[in-house]
């Protein structure tokens, strides 16, 4: 089974988030990324159980610069088997959902697996418009996957429940908490990294469909107020009265 | 202790300094002691018993001689990863980084540099996996800042084979649990040899030290030797003197400079957002100017730090850092460590006192960190003859009559 991991960066959750050119831009400065961690945690790892158990091969993509190599290491050193650039910055889901989809479509791969969203735009959207692209069904925000032959399995929470579900290979799921556990990179798969394949292809060209028109900063965490375990009057007090959750 | 937060100060943007490579080895280090040590450290320290269960994590996170070559079942890296990779386990606790340390530098380094071809073939491998444990006998009861004093020996057996061995240490890490022991000794004329000694050889015991209130996670011992018969294939042939010794010294204080680093900039991680978090006479405490004042001096010894060691694990790469070099990044940064260890105790108030927070457990460690490996003081001394070229370690007992 050949698989496509759909990569992508996210500010590492300490970073300082700023912007520039009058609020229209996400300012990059002294920003360090991680892997998205729904990629990690869950498309990579479940596509590299799936490999463990029935064989196959596990390529890694991102729509990115030079300077996401990093991500691209990290996810090569927690074991898929090679990566691929498409050497752009993205403009949008739209945009990144087409280069992989282009890229997919001369590579025949069996299934593709993305995280359920990024941590920082939470859009959603790619898994969809590369299912679109390429006329393969979409699963998304799946937290269970199984492979029978050609028939994927799926579980998706549901209000009050689960929704399960089937498919035919070849597939696009999108990946939810559940479907696999977060695996550490070990040296030896550190080491591994080293010397694996890593392709950059050019972007093609495609049209812009979003311009930003601002971003907002969400409003400050007022400061935490402390009370001991026998304030129980005044915990009660303050959650109706300041708090108004109760 | 609560959720582990941790995440490393980095005011001059070092990190920029580091590969993409020492990056992921450092943040697979860091998550992996976030997984699995930080939720069960204090357990272990409370009970003064070591978390021996962590070590097949240790050799898989590369905390096992990190720069042994692949040959020998290594990964390879370079002298800054096993620096990154002590600065992360000793961020969490001293006691983890001792026996990472211990079994790197003063075990594996020595097989790895003066070992047989076979002895390296026969021990490396499994002590890089953690398969095999390993402990350094150097210190002895009356002798600690002076090792070559060590009266440990050794003497032929008469059977062309095997050597007889003679004596005890004191204090070392890891031996209670390992598997073998690198021990100092000196043979008859008095010239000292590295000599491996193995569980289960006649006359070998490593009694447990209780009572210990600093580095309770780790586990210390004692190596006793009584007409202990070793095979003469067990002595490292490729160096003998006390210089073979304190070349293990240095790569194992290098590893220290980084680590308390660590603990360091774990303490003012922790201080850092315990002073934005805590509010008295209505505002947070980091709003003062004397809890800035600590802040601001702590980052600055830390960032200081960060420098010095950086451009030490630069120099070791390229195999130019002087023992005295390495000496002052010890001493330095254990230094610093205590100093901020007990600064961020005060800004926590009396919670700084509980296992809530690793500070006070940083404290109590790094007590035997400042004494361990060349006391501060023996470090001074090593600054002091480099600059001037006048040894001062040894004086005349003045006739007190
Ligand atoms: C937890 C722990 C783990 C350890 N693990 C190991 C191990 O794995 N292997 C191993 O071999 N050893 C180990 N040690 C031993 C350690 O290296 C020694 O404790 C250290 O070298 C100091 O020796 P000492 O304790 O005998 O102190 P001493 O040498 O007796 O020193 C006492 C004091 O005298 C000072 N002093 C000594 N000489 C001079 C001088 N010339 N000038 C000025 N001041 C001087 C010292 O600085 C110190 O303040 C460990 C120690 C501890 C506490």
């Amino acid at each position: 089974m050949k698989i496509l991991v759909c990569i992508s960066k996210a500010p590492d959750t300490t970073s300082k988030i700023a912007f520039t050119d009058g609020n229209t831009k996400f300012d990059e400065n002294g920003v360090q990324y991680i892997v998205n961690p729904y990629d990690e945690w869950y498309a990579l790892v479940r596509a590299l159980e799936i490999k463990e158990t029935s064989g196959g091969q596990v390529t890694i993509i991102t729509v990115g610069s030079a300077a996401d190599e990093a991500i691209i290491r990290k996810a090569l050193a927690i074991g898929a088997d090679e990566a691929v650039r498409i050497d752009a910055d993205p403009k949008d889901a739209y945009y990144t959902a087409t280069q992989i989809a282009e890229y997919a479509k001369t590579n025949g791969f069996d299934l593709i697996l993305t995280g359920k969203e990024t941590i920082n735009y939470n859009g959603s959207q790619v898994a969809g418009m590369i299912a679109a692209s390429l006329d393969f069904p979409l699963v998304s925000l799946a937290s269970k996957l199984e492979v029978n032959g050609s028939t994927l399995t799926l579980e998706k929470e549901a209000t009050n429940g689960l929704q399960i579900v089937e498919v035919s290979l070849p597939a696009v799921v999108s990946c939810a908490k559940g479907m696999a556990e977060q695996r550490i990179p070990n040296m030896r798969g550190i080491m591994a990294a080293r010397t694996k394949p890593l392709t950059v292809i050019p972007a093609v060209a495609v049209e812009e469909m979003t311009s930003y028109v601002g971003y907002e900063m969400p409003a400050a965490k007022s400061a935490c107020k402390m009370l001991t375990a026998d304030q129980m009057d005044e915990l009660v007090s303050l959650l109706h009265n300041e708090a108004k959750v109760i | 202790m609560r959720t582990d937060l941790y995440t490393h100060p980095d005011y001059y943007n070092m990190d920029d300094l580091l590969s993409e490579e020492h990056k992921l080895v450092r943040d697979a280090a860091r998550a992996w002691v976030k997984k699995e040590v930080s939720p069960i450290i204090d357990e272990h320290y409370e009970k003064a018993t070591f978390p021996m269960h962590l070590l097949k994590g240790l050799g898989e996170i590369g905390a096992f001689g990190p720069y042994i070559p692949d040959e020998y079942g290594g990964p390879g890296l370079d002298q800054i990863s096993y620096g990154l990779i002590m600065q992360e386990l000793e961020r969490c606790d001293s006691g983890l980084r001792s026996t990472a340390s211990v079994q790197s530098s003063l075990v594996m380094y020595p097989i790895w540099k003066y070992g047989s071809e076979e002895q390296k073939q026969k021990y490396l491998p499994k002590l890089a996996t953690g398969e095999m444990m390993g402990c350094f006998g150097l210190t002895e009861p009356d002798h600690g800042s002076n090792p070559g004093g060590m009266i440990t020996n050794f003497k032929d057996a008469g059977d062309g084979e095997h050597v007889i061995l003679n004596g005890a240490k004191m204090w070392i890490s890891n031996a209670p649990f390992a598997d073998i022991a690198v021990v100092w000794a000196k043979d008859e004329t008095g010239r000292i040899h590295g000599i491996v000694v193995e569980r289960g050889m006649e006359g070998f015991s490593t009694p447990e030290m209780h009572g210990k209130l600093s580095l309770r996670a780790s586990s210390t011992g004692e190596l006793i030797f009584v007409d202990v018969k070793v095979p003469k294939s067990h002595i490292l042939p490729g160096r003998t003197g006390l210089g073979a010794p304190l070349s293990c010294l240095d790569s194992a204080r290098f590893g220290i400079a980084w680590g308390a680093l660590g603990a360091a900039m774990d303490c003012y991680d922790q201080a850092l957002r315990y002073s934005k978090e805590r509010t008295q006479f209505g505002v947070p405490i980091g709003s003062f100017q004397l809890i800035q004042k600590k802040l601001a001096e702590m980052i600055t010894e830390i960032t200081k730090a960060q420098l010095l060691t950086l451009r030490v694990g630069q120099l070791r790469n390229e195999g130019k850092a002087t023992s005295a070099q390495i000496s002052m990044a010890k001493r330095n940064n254990v230094e610093i460590a205590l100093n901020i260890a007990r600064e961020a105790r005060q800004i926590h108030g009396g919670m700084g006192i509980t296992s809530e927070y690793s500070i006070m457990r940083h404290m109590a460690n790094l007590e035997s960190v400042v004494t361990y490996e060349g006391t501060h003081d023996i470090h001074l001394l090593i600054t002091g003859m480099d600059v001037t070229g006048i040894p001062a370690f040894t004086r005349e007992m003045p006739d007190l009559k």
